[in-house]
């Protein structure tokens, strides 16, 4: 009974956990290929995801997934909604640990470290891998304090000039700086959409983590704002690896190096983002990625 | 004109009506609304008013040393103890020689009030060379004197002041020897049996006791109980049982604290009966409900997106709660502690049961001295015979409603000043 209810209040907000409960909402003629197509694995991964399975309650969102991130690459996760893209990418940094009810099973290696593991501490573990949100959350504080609580969170900086030194790097590495240097102290709220998200990618890239994972970061931004926050992927992608969840695959196309699309839960097909954009080797991602659903 | 066209007129029509009823519904339920609160502050004030005012009779007194068996002013031990209600009587009895009867004489006294010697007193303390000197002095008139110096013409035949005594005082008002003052006790004294020198201060006193013992208890552990409830028990049936708990004793009727606090505060801990101390933590336990059921809903309306966004920054969930749940759901938590210390400050109920209706003359120095509150002291003022009281009830409830509005003016600065304007 609370399970159930638990449940319902999950899938308000996770369409995956949504999609899980009821699978044919999506009417499913072409059967799933019986292993990832593509290359999910590769040479030199900075994460390295192996059989992952994701349940929220009794039902799965994720089904048997592998996938490796190449070092200072861009992958981006596409596929419709309720897909699991977004369910998978909060497991890589466990922020699906503040639901109750999302159990993970399957491995997560970042680097030589197990993210599962009891002994590793969910706060370093974030500080190494860092996220983007789809919705930009500036504190309610002012510029300069957004981009300074990492690093004072994780006792980065101890002098005032260390961190005014972190927060004018963070800020020049997101594009930023030159547009709000003549008011660090006014509210982060107070920026522009785009400002806002980018602002968020500075926050995120403070700590210098190893990983930035980004849920939708342009979803809720006008075109303009949308590019530029591309190019700053781009730019940031020589020196972090990225993991970007997306619904546009023309984004999908033009920032990352590999693609993965996945359809209810499971991963039908990697490989670089050319060869799936142009040459899809299955079904279900053409019928994707021409629009015949999303 | 087309059939729709004709129709949607029709039911406009029947909208439009509606609306304006609805309207007239509204603005009617405020009005009546304003007209009770103006009746009863018109009521209040009309009758209150004169209580901040006392009558003063004036006298030629002689400090004569007989009279008051004094032989050395500076003898602190003889200037206490001597008798200056004698002086006052001589004075009266100076001021109006044909009274020879004894029942006349005992009226003749009863125009002063009963603690007008006490200022004498006081004064002799302060300069001890007044003795064997003449002195005019204003005397505080008794409750009765005053009524009948206050009251109308027409409405001074059914004052309680006594027919023999009426022709008395009326000599005084034609000769300009009464005079009504700024009633200054009023505000500075304790409870008394006499109305002219009944004050307010020790209830204030001991209301601002109680509620500084209530707002320093029942404020942290409320959001404490709320911060824990809402980001850190665990969803299940015992959260819920508590929470449904928490719901029903929003509910339950003030004097049953006031029965457990007798029970267990007092019988069971030893605490003494009549402080602000156990007032303070019966109110607690009143208005914890309230508190923690506004700090929950403060706490729930923290957009999820900060919280992911502190999560995803790597702090810790203690962190995440100190760091921004907290700020951002202050202004809402202190609306919940106005309302629920708006609802402790005017409880009489459970403080009857732990002992603050006694008879508190003196101003409580701190929660551990017994002492009463303003709701408790109007209701004791309410209740009591003497004419005069009904004017100090009046005004009781007018120094309860400014301590009322200042508490709140208080908590909505501060809420003012916590609220972020981004």
């Amino acid at each position: 009974m609370e399970t159930a209810q638990n449940l319902t209040d999950t899938a308000r907000t996770i369409p995956a956990a949504r999609m899980a409960q009821e699978p044919e909402a999506m009417n499913q003629k072409i059967p799933y290929p019986e292993q990832t197509i593509g290359k999910p694995l590769c040479d030199d991964p900075k994460m390295s995801m192996r059989n992952v399975n994701v349940f929220y309650g009794d039902s799965q969102a994720i089904y048997d997934v592998s996938l490796d991130i190449g070092k200072n690459q861009v992958i981006a996760l596409i596929g419709p909604s309720g897909c699991g893209k977004s369910t998978f990418l909060r497991c890589m940094n466990r922020m699906n640990d503040t639901i109750d009810i999302c159990k993970v099973k399957g491995s997560f290696m970042l680097e030589q470290d197990n993210i599962y593991d009891p002994k590793l501490d969910v706060v370093e573990l974030r500080a190494r891998v860092g996220m983007v949100f789809q919705k930009p959350n500036p504190f309610p504080k002012s510029i300069y304090e957004n981009v300074a609580y990492g690093p004072r969170l994780h006792g980065l900086a101890n002098k005032k000039f260390e961190l005014d030194e972190i927060v004018e790097n963070s800020l020049r590495k997101a594009g930023l700086w030159d547009e709000v240097k003549d008011r660090l102290d006014q509210p982060g709220t107070g920026l522009s959409g785009g400002q806002q998200q980018r602002l968020c990618i500075a926050r995120s890239i403070a700590v210098s983590p190893e990983v930035v994972l980004m849920d939708e970061p342009c979803s809720a931004l006008d075109p303009i704002a949308t590019a530029k926050i591309e190019e700053l992927i781009d730019e940031l992608s020589s020196q972090y690896t990225i993991a970007i969840v997306t619904h546009s695959m023309q984004q999908a196309a033009r920032v990352s190096h590999r693609t993965a699309y996945f359809h209810l839960g499971r991963l039908i097909e990697v490989n670089d983002t050319n060869t799936v954009f142009t040459a899809p080797e299955h079904a279900l991602t053409e019928a994707y990625i021409t629009g015949r659903f999303g | 004109m087309s059939n729709t066209t004709e129709q949607v007129r029709k039911s406009l029509k029947a909208r439009y009506r509606s609306e304006k009823r609805f309207r007239a519904f509204g603005i009617s339920a405020v009005a009546f609304g304003l007209l009770a609160v103006v009746v009863l502050f018109t009521d209040i004030i009309s009758k209150g008013t004169s209580a901040f005012v006392e009558t003063y009779i004036q006298l030629d007194i002689h400090w004569d040393p007989a009279e008051l068996g004094i032989d050395d002013p500076t003898d602190p031990e003889q200037v206490n103890y001597a008798d200056y209600d004698a002086l006052i009587k001589a004075a009266l009895r100076e001021r109006f020689p044909d009274v020879e009867d004894r029942l006349e004489r005992r009226a003749l006294y009863q125009l002063a009030s009963s603690g007008a010697g006490f200022r004498l007193r006081d004064q002799l303390q302060e300069n001890p060379d007044l003795l064997g000197t003449i002195q005019t002095r204003w005397i505080l008139a008794d409750d009765d004197v005053d009524m009948f110096i206050k009251a109308d013409a027409e409405d001074r035949q059914n004052t309680r002041l006594p027919e023999v005594a009426r022709p008395w005082v009326e000599a005084l008002e034609r000769d300009g020897h009464t005079d009504i003052q700024w009633n200054a006790s009023f505000f500075s004294k304790g409870d008394s049996r006499e109305p002219e020198q009944a004050g307010v201060w020790a209830a204030v006193t001991g209301s601002f006791f109680t509620m500084l013992v209530t707002l320093a208890l029942a404020f942290p552990i409320g959001v404490a109980a709320a911060v824990y409830l809402e980001e850190f028990a665990p969803k299940n049936r015992y959260t819920d049982f508590i929470e449904v708990n928490i719901n029903n004793l929003a509910a339950v009727p003030s004097i049953i604290f006031g029965l457990l606090g007798l029970a267990i505060f007092i019988n069971l801990f030893g605490l003494p009966r009549s402080v602000p101390l156990v007032g303070g933590l019966v109110l607690t336990l009143m208005t914890l409900p309230t508190i923690i059921i506004s700090a929950r809903a403060a706490i729930k309306s923290v957009p999820p997106s900060i919280r992911e966004a502190a999560l995803g920054m790597g702090a810790s969930r203690m962190q995440m709660v100190m760091h921004h749940v907290l700020p951002l759901a202050m202004p809402g938590m202190l609306t919940g502690a106005i309302i629920g210390m708006a609802q402790a400050l005017g409880e009489t109920a459970p403080l009857l049961m732990i002992g603050m209706v006694a008879f508190i003359v003196d101003i409580p120095g701190g929660p551990l001295d017994a002492s009463t509150v303003l709701p408790v002291q109007i209701y004791l003022w309410a209740d009591s015979p003497e004419a005069s009281f009904v004017a100090l009830t009046s005004a009781a409830i007018m120094v309860l409603l400014a301590f009322l509005i200042s508490m709140n003016t208080l908590a909505v600065l501060l809420r003012k000043r916590l609220e972020r304007r981004w």
